[in-house]
């Protein structure tokens, strides 16, 4: 009788570099890079019928919400905006979204989207304020960002 | 000499624990790109509006401070709120302006589609998560009604007319049909939110 070999063959690994590097593209194409450290709360409202936006730089982001906890001992907790990197008051707000559709090449500059990225426990009060000082430098276009998801019983 | 002339093979054992760590950083220092939400388009400055229309072509939306939702005087859940907005921009009032409408032809809804206009009022006070709510609503409401339009007219709703013509291989004459079938659409029943004080003629 033949000696039958006892050894059960080892799988090999010489695809698992391609299959990591694959899933490592796939990552790299479909994220994008955290460019902004959140200062303020931003936990967006939930709503259903989303539509995607545009490319991101034919946006300008405008952040509200309280301060997060790490800094509400120094900012207290009333909803702070937040452009870029820093808080402001409402006033400055027209002067930031002008500076920064500045910035934008002229081709496009008439396609720019604000995206108002605010919390859901913020009162409208502030927001209709913002688009008030959006609507006086002419910037018409804008997004109530939100996630894809059902209501939160937070509200009721 | 019995020298070895192959070139030694560099070892890839190791690869595999490269891509890892490569992607193992990517996973921490990005995120999932997050650009959804309700699109509008704010109106001109103006002082004041003042408009020319019939009391029953608005239907007043009111948001107070305790987060209730007022529609027309009345309260009103908001689980309800999308059906009574298909209602009073179906409703297709007068008589052979709106021939597509499905409504129930009251004399106390909009004319027709094109002439109705919803009016949203909120307090300052109220959260800004239910005034979205309230928006999606709106949108919801639109949405159907063009939907059940464009599945009438081109055997497909109204999304997917607009993911057609979003997708980079439709051709440039497809587009051009598909551009002109969503501007029908949107005709037949166009988006009028109104935010500010409304004040009337007469």
């Amino acid at each position: 009788m033949r000696k039958t070999k006892k050894r059960i063959p080892s799988v090999s690994t010489a695809s698992l570099p391609d299959i990591v590097f694959m899933l490592l593209f796939f990552f790299m194409t479909v994220t994008t890079i955290k460019d902004t450290e959140m200062l303020v709360e931003n936990k967006l409202p939930e709503a259903t019928e989303l539509s995607e936006l545009d490319k991101k730089d034919r946006i300008i982001e405008i952040f509200v919400g309280k301060p997060t906890a790490k800094y509400s001992n120094v900012l207290g907790t009333e909803p702070k905006i937040q452009l870029n990197k820093k808080l402001f008051n409402i006033e400055d707000v027209r002067t930031y979204v002008l500076s920064e559709l500045a910035k934008k090449p002229e081709g496009i500059r008439n396609l720019v989207t604000v995206s108002l990225k605010i919390d859901e426990n913020v009162h409208v009060g502030l927001v209709s304020d913002i688009k008030k000082e959006l609507q006086d430098v002419n910037l018409l276009k804008i997004n109530y960002a939100a996630i894809q998801g059902n209501y939160t019983s937070v509200l009721d | 000499m019995g020298r070895n002339r192959e070139v030694p093979e560099i070892n890839s054992g190791s690869m595999a624990d490269i891509a890892f760590l490569l992607l193992i950083f990517f996973l921490v220092a990005t995120t999932v790109q997050n650009d959804k939400g309700l699109i509008r388009k704010l109106p001109q400055k103006q002082n004041e509006t003042l408009i020319d229309i019939n009391e029953r072509n608005v239907f007043r939306v009111v948001l107070n401070k305790e987060n209730q939702l007022m529609v027309e005087g009345e309260l009103l859940q908001i689980e309800n709120l999308e059906e009574e907005v298909v209602n009073f921009l179906d409703n297709g009032g007068e008589t052979g302006k709106c021939d597509y409408c499905m409504g129930s032809k009251s004399k106390d809804l909009s004319d027709s589609p094109s002439d109705a206009v919803i009016s949203f009022k909120s307090d300052r006070k109220a959260l800004y998560g239910k005034y979205v709510e309230v928006q999606d609503k709106f949108t919801k409401a639109y949405r159907i009604l063009r939907s059940r339009e464009s599945s009438r007219l081109y055997g497909m709703d109204f999304k997917s007319l607009e993911e057609e013509y979003a997708k980079p291989e439709t051709t440039q004459e497809m587009r051009e049909i598909l551009k002109e079938r969503i501007k029908t659409i949107r005709e037949m029943y166009p988006m009028q939110i109104s935010e500010s004080e409304l004040i009337f003629k007469s």
